[in-house]
């Protein structure tokens, strides 16, 4: 089992850098504590996949540290770090069976016959691949070579955490279902410290206890699915998660909280004395479409948008509104009717982000309560 | 500008890949081809460029037979999901290249590529070489040489999937801004249900090389025709139970009983399979005659918004689709409601009998 | 694949069969003709049938060559082919000596064949040539003239010298078609690197090998200047092979006839052999 400690760590790929632009990770300090089940999610080239090969030992970092329960790894090569990985595209040994696949990494550290084969029908059936044991292992369909470099990485006792690198990319979408909650299964029955590198949301969410959101080389969000949906710290958070992503929109201060256009939003007090009593000029406004209230009716306090578009995606529709030259999308369940003629939207407080510098602002912090149901 | 194909059928070394298809796309239509990998959408849309002839059936562009037409005759063009770009020409010219066979002057050409660049948000790249862009981009200088042509048939063939999710939604929401003023023929291929619904469109359902249904998006995914159909059109898929409908009541498995709708009252009393969406269960009673059903939590699977919770009892397993972010542990018991005048009723051979009737003013 | 038709294209081809009717086929059916006849000189020529066909296949001297030819291909594919492929795995994969090493190892391709032969010819005589001086030095006789073995030696040393880099050089470029992923992984795995080579190289490098042994084979079962230069066939007729015993019958004694026929038979040889080879290499995939 390992505690993974990045420290002060940052890498450029390049010999001289200079400003930030040159390094593909700026400076973190990050923990991933023992056995929990992690994943590391953003855009392409936000620097994740630099990330993962540093932790697996596959690419040194030009500066800082990696800490395995405290201890400094930097030198130590892979194949030394009790680490295993999985890949974008299977790996596997075309030329061996499936069952000699999974004994492989047994096989070569000299472990004894006998318990090479318990281990591997052991691994073997956790990942439901006991039918083909026996197969060559390139005759497979990719979601079985996949597995199959899964197993490679679960049959060795002394692994203490398993990376993958979005190990779903060839996957067939029906088939994605199966293979995340097979992966999900694992943890929890192997209790192994397991870091997910992926561009989707979807996939983070489901396997991850945490989430790390990566943006321009650096953690910018750490917390569970929860978190980065109701109270994301950052815009760039607010915008990648949740589909559609959150209303962002550029606003100025004004007397009673902010506006855009012609249009004046009231912040409540405490954080309306905290906005001002920030200097930037960089702010913003967010809301998640979830959670902007629709009213069948003019109402005190609502704004009035005209409808643009209703995209219609089954079990709920996104209508894109414009909001005095704004562009604002509110989702809404299948059954809820939409008014004909003008639509009135309103901010609930709660749920109302502002923005400064990108980063979030609070006044003060509400704790959330795991048991209640998110009420919309 | 129409595009028709009469019993279409293509074999390739003794494997059938399309089998009697049968379709009419219309002029400025968004036609988008849903079914799974194999399923025969590439070879259909080959088949409608004219890279390959098909071993039987016809097809006609504006009611001429252009069954053994090259496809450098007819009026086409095409998106890959590997973006596709001369690596050794500059934006600009990659854009250029399919006008500059056809004789056009060559102010005509600088307006129609500054034009159809700007449409894509790629104006500021026009000068650099496609391997210095990203993904995104890459695809989007693809899209643009398959527009500049304003060719009568435009085919995207899974166009989106090497992206990131939220670029592809980004693309989509373009995509259909593009295509409303057109009157070219778009044909979109792609696996997943709900990348269809949020293109919108005509949606056609392949399976197997045969096609299942083709219609209007909405009453194709409220009203399959086969339980293969509602299984293809469904994220996530459409739950399935058998059951048996007696005198008054619908029984599963002789432990679920409930009473039968009206509408019902006229099906033979016999086994039929009951399907029921996923997003139509919930956590709590949302009519007075909400089947309640006890069952375990087999897995919570979260999405950004969204909660998939796998439940399961002795004979069955269901997944629903959630609103908000729940946690749920394994094995923990729930009560999920089913609301009995919602099902889906399919006869054993995969035919569907009733479709549960929506709230129609609301598509 | 039922592409659209476009005759336009066979117009393009229509050079192309002209050029290969003239320098192939009329030739081969000279040939063929030549080999149904007794040919006594430009005038007189009589039609004998299949006589020579059987004449050749019964000769001894021919017989000969062609067991000296066959221990011969199979001598330098032995050596060949797995020194080619060790001297890939040592060359770097990347950076400038990367290239430095691809054209060292590409020099020996592009010497002239019969300079080759030259070469060795001189190199490895006792008196004046390095090796053989070095060789009788260190005290073991060598003496490619008079010995046959040594001769047998010499050829097969100078054809490894030859062409190894041929072999190196096609599985080089298999080896750098192998994704750097299979290499991350087996380094997780901690497979040693025989287990990388047995498991993730030589797979591999399958397609690669069967057209390096096919070339070979094929070049060294017609092979004729090196041998003809370095030995002349000797000592005696130790060292001559299948071409050289062709050349001597066709040009050196005027047999057209039974050279004709002889050259059919060759021609028919090697293909058998390649086509058993490929066949057998083919099956082997498809059982997997």
């Amino acid at each position: 089992m390992a505690e993974i400690h990045l420290k002060s760590l940052a890498h450029s790929y390049l010999k001289n850098p200079n400003g930030d632009s040159d390094y593909a990770i700026r400076e973190m300090d990050h923990v991933w504590e023992d056995g929990g089940a992690y994943a590391l999610l953003g855009p392409s080239g936000c620097g994740k996949s630099t990330l993962l090969n540093i932790i697996s030992g596959l690419l040194e970092p030009s500066e800082g540290q990696v800490l395995f329960d405290g201890i400094e790894v930097n030198h130590i090569p892979p194949e030394d770090r009790n680490i295993a990985q999985v890949f974008q595209f299977p790996v596997i040994y075309d030329s061996m069976t499936v069952y000699d696949n999974l004994a492989f990494p047994l096989r070569n550290m000299k472990v004894p016959e006998v318990r090479v084969t318990s281990r591997v029908n052991e691994i073997a059936e956790a990942l439901e691949l006991t039918d083909v044991l026996k197969k060559k292992a390139s005759n497979l369909s990719p979601d079985e070579k996949q597995k199959i470099s899964m197993g490679r990485g679960l049959v060795r006792s002394d692994v203490s955490a398993i990376l993958f690198d979005e190990p779903l990319t060839v996957i067939d979408p029906h088939l994605k279902w199966k293979l995340r909650r097979k992966l999900k299964q694992i943890h929890e029955q192997f209790d192994i410290t397991m870091i997910y590198v992926t561009h989707d949301q979807l996939e983070a969410s489901t396997f991850a206890e945490k989430i790390a959101v990566m943006y321009g080389g650096q953690i910018v969000q750490f917390g569970t699915p929860r978190e980065l949906f109701e109270r994301p710290n950052h815009a760039f958070v607010g915008y990648f998660i949740g589909s559609p992503g959150m209303n962002l929109v550029d606003v100025k201060r004004s007397d009673t909280g902010v506006r855009f256009n012609t249009t004046d939003v009231p912040l409540e007090p405490s954080l309306k004395s905290l906005l001002d009593s920030l200097t930037s000029s960089n702010v913003k406004l967010g809301i998640r479409p979830e959670f902007i209230h629709v009213w069948e009716k003019k109402t005190e306090g609502a704004f009035e948008c005209s409808l643009d578009y209703v995209e219609d995606l089954g079990t709920y529709k996104i209508l894109t509104l414009n909001l005095d030259e704004e562009i604002i999308k509110v989702r809404l369940d299948e059954d809820r009717a939409i008014p004909n003629g003008k639509i009135y939207i309103s901010f609930p407080e709660q749920w109302l982000k502002i923005y400064v510098d990108e980063y979030l602002i609070e006044a003060d912090v509400t704790p959330l309560n795991d048991s209640s149901e998110v009420k919309l | 500008m129409s595009l028709v194909l009469k019993n279409v059928s293509h074999e390739v070394g003794g494997q059938k890949y399309l089998d009697n298809v049968n379709l009419t796309l219309e002029s400025g239509s968004f036609n988008v081809l849903l079914g799974r990998t194999l399923a025969g959408k590439t070879t259909l849309m080959r088949l409608m460029a004219g890279l390959e002839k098909p071993t039987s059936g016809q097809i006609f562009m504006n009611g001429h037979d252009v069954t053994g037409v090259a496809v450098q005759k007819r009026n086409v063009s095409m998106v890959y999901q590997q973006f596709i770009n001369y690596p050794n020409l500059t934006v600009r010219e990659n854009i250029a290249s399919p006008l500059r066979l056809s004789k056009v002057s060559e102010n005509e050409i600088n307006k129609r590529v500054n034009e159809t660049a700007d449409m894509l948000q790629i104006s500021q790249y026009l000068d650099r070489l496609p391997l210095e862009l990203s993904g995104g981009q890459q695809q989007r200088t693809s899209m643009a040489r398959a527009l500049v042509k304003d060719a009568s048939l435009i085919l995207f063939d899974e166009p989106l999937v090497n992206l990131d999710y939220k670029l592809r939604e980004e693309l989509r929401s373009e995509l259909r801004v593009l295509f409303a003023e057109r009157k070219s023929i778009a044909v979109y291929a792609t696996t997943e249900a709900n990348e269809a619904m949020a293109l919108g469109g005509i949606t056609t359902l392949i399976h197997e090389g045969k096609i299942l249904q083709s219609g209007v998006v909405n009453q194709v995914y409220r009203g399959p025709k086969n339980i293969e159909a509602a299984k293809l059109f469904c994220e996530p898929p459409i739950n399935l139970i058998e059951g048996q409908i007696t005198l008054d009541e619908v029984s599963f498995f002789d432990s679920v009983h409930f009473p039968l709708d009206e509408k019902l009252k006229d099906l033979p009393k016999r086994k039929f399979i009951f399907g029921v969406k996923p997003s139509h269960i919930s956590l709590v009673p949302k009519n007075d005659d909400d089947l309640e059903l006890p069952m375990k939590v087999e897995l919570a699977e979260i999405s950004g918004s969204e909660t998939y919770l796998h439940v399961y009892n002795e004979q069955f397993s269901l997944i629903l689709q959630l609103s908000g972010v729940l946690n749920y542990a394994i094995e923990t018991p729930v009560n999920v409601y089913l609301p009995i005048h919602k099902l889906f009723v399919f006869d054993l051979d995969g035919l569907t009998i009733k479709v549960p009737t929506f709230d129609m003013e609301n598509l | 694949m039922n592409k659209t038709a476009n005759n336009r294209a066979w117009f393009l081809v229509l050079p192309v069969f002209i050029l290969v009717a003239f320098s192939a086929i009329i030739p081969i059916m000279t040939v063929v003709n030549y080999s149904v006849q007794d040919i006594f000189d430009q005038n007189t020529a009589y039609f004998v049938g299949a006589e020579w066909y059987r004449e050749m296949l019964r000769s001894p001297r021919l017989l000969d060559s062609l067991i000296r030819q066959f221990g011969f291909s199979f001598s330098i594919l032995a050596i060949e082919v797995p020194l080619g492929i060790a001297i890939a795995l040592m060359m770097p994969s990347k950076g400038r000596m990367a290239a430095v090493w691809l054209i060292i190892v590409a020099i020996p391709l592009l010497i002239p064949w019969n300079v080759v032969g030259t070469i060795w010819q001189v190199f490895s005589r006792e008196d004046i040539g390095l090796f053989g001086w070095a060789v009788n030095a260190v005290g073991i006789e060598y003496n490619y003239a008079s010995s046959p073995f040594a001769a047998w030696f010499t050829v097969v040393l100078m054809d490894v010298w030859h062409w190894t880099s041929l072999i190196a050089l096609l599985c080089y470029s298999g080896l750098r078609a192998i994704p750097e992923a299979f290499y991350q992984a087996a380094r997780i795995d901690r497979a040693s690197s025989w287990a990388v080579f047995r498991h993730i190289q030589l797979p591999r490098l399958k397609s690669v090998l069967v057209i390096g042994v096919l070339l070979r084979f094929m070049d060294s079962f017609m092979i004729y200047t090196e041998p003809f230069v370095l030995t002349g066939g000797g000592p005696g007729n130790s060292t001559t092979f299948l071409s050289q015993e062709l050349t001597k019958m066709a040009v050196g004694q005027f047999d057209l006839g039974p050279a004709a026929a002889f050259s059919l038979i060759y021609y028919l040889i090697v293909l058998l052999v390649c086509y058993v080879f490929f066949t057998a290499i083919s099956q082997l995939d498809k059982v997997k």
